[in-house]
């Protein structure tokens, strides 16, 4: 049988590639995609976490709710961040981070 | 369920999720995220989350996998060229990643209470529809449900959302409004007449970009 340090060794392993995805690609949409992995990352040990802490029998729909909150903020986040990304792209015609740098000089 | 089922998941959520990293081109790297998140719906599934499994699979590999794909398509983004790789800095993330590995798992082999296996904490809806039937609770087809032995997951969830955390969901309907307004206004191009006279010429250059 599974158990709750098996979630948390696959949702800890989900994080690490999003981490990894973040800091070597240089495409701001794909950073984006790996940024929203990693949420979905401790999202599902948030969600083992609730499964094996049972309240009277059923389980603690506390964290649950968090999980909800969680997804409803990124589904926002993911809406302001793409409007940002298209912002960005008709004043430099890029989605590469390399070349956007005008902070760097 | 069984383990069998659960390392199948794994496997295709880790799998694709190693994709959306090493593909190159930017709508493959969309339909992997959303074929990954599919395996950590199922994953939800598996830990008796049915609502969180659902509207991870409605929200994310729904709406947002295909404005990612919008997006993706609006822009005609291209696949990347090869560019130069900054090797101290993909040095450097590998060694950010593989230092988070290590730490995960030590701290998750020295963790005695992950070592409980799932058939150890049962779900006892015996016991819940006694508690709720001691304390009155109402919600007399939820009760009914769980006497009956179905876990009213959907019910519960409205329950708590619905009582104990219904000024948080105001604060959230909130947030989502003023994200609906901020994306609009960040994206609406700037292409009204600008006052005759000074900011000509910069207005023009604008405008080609736009």
């Amino acid at each position: 049988m599974i158990t709750l340090n098996d979630y948390l060794l696959v949702s800890g392993l989900l994080f690490a590639i999003g981490l990894a995805g973040v800091v070597l690609r240089r495409n701001i949409i794909i950073i984006f995609m790996c940024l929203e992995m990693m949420l979905s990352a401790a999202n599902l040990s948030l969600v083992a976490f609730t499964r094996f802490n049972t309240v009277n029998g059923l389980p603690d729909y506390n964290g649950q709710m968090l999980v909800f909150f969680i997804i409803t903020v990124a589904a926002a986040e993911v809406a302001v961040g793409l409007a940002i990304i298209i912002a960005l792209f008709r004043a430099r015609r890029t989605v590469h981070v390399d070349d956007i740098d005008a902070m760097k000089h | 369920m069984p383990s069998v089922l659960f390392y199948i998941f794994a496997a295709v959520m880790l799998g694709f999720g190693l994709l959306v990293v090493v593909l190159r081109n930017p709508v493959s790297n969309a339909l992997a995220l959303a074929v990954s998140f599919l395996g950590l719906a199922a994953l939800f599934v598996s830990l008796n989350a049915y609502f969180i499994g659902i509207i991870q699979i409605l929200v994310y590999a729904g709406a947002v996998m295909v404005l990612f794909l919008f997006i993706i398509m609006l822009l005609d983004i291209q696949a990347e060229q090869r560019r130069k790789l900054n090797l101290p800095a993909v040095a450097g993330g590998m060694v950010l990643v593989a230092a988070f590995g290590l730490q995960l798992v030590s701290v998750l082999s020295q963790f005695e209470p992950g070592k409980r296996r799932m058939n150890e904490v049962e779900l006892n809806l015996a016991i819940a529809a006694d508690t709720r039937a001691a304390s009155n609770a109402p919600a007399r087809s939820l009760n009914a449900d769980l006497a009956a032995g179905n876990l009213p997951d959907v019910k519960l969830i409205g329950e708590t959302l619905f009582t104990r955390y219904n000024f948080h969901l105001q604060i959230i309907g909130v947030l989502l409004l003023v994200a609906t307004v901020g994306v609009i206004v960040i994206s609406r191009r700037e292409d009204k007449p600008a006052p005759a006279g000074e900011g000509q010429a910069e207005r023009v250059q604008g405008s080609e970009i736009a």
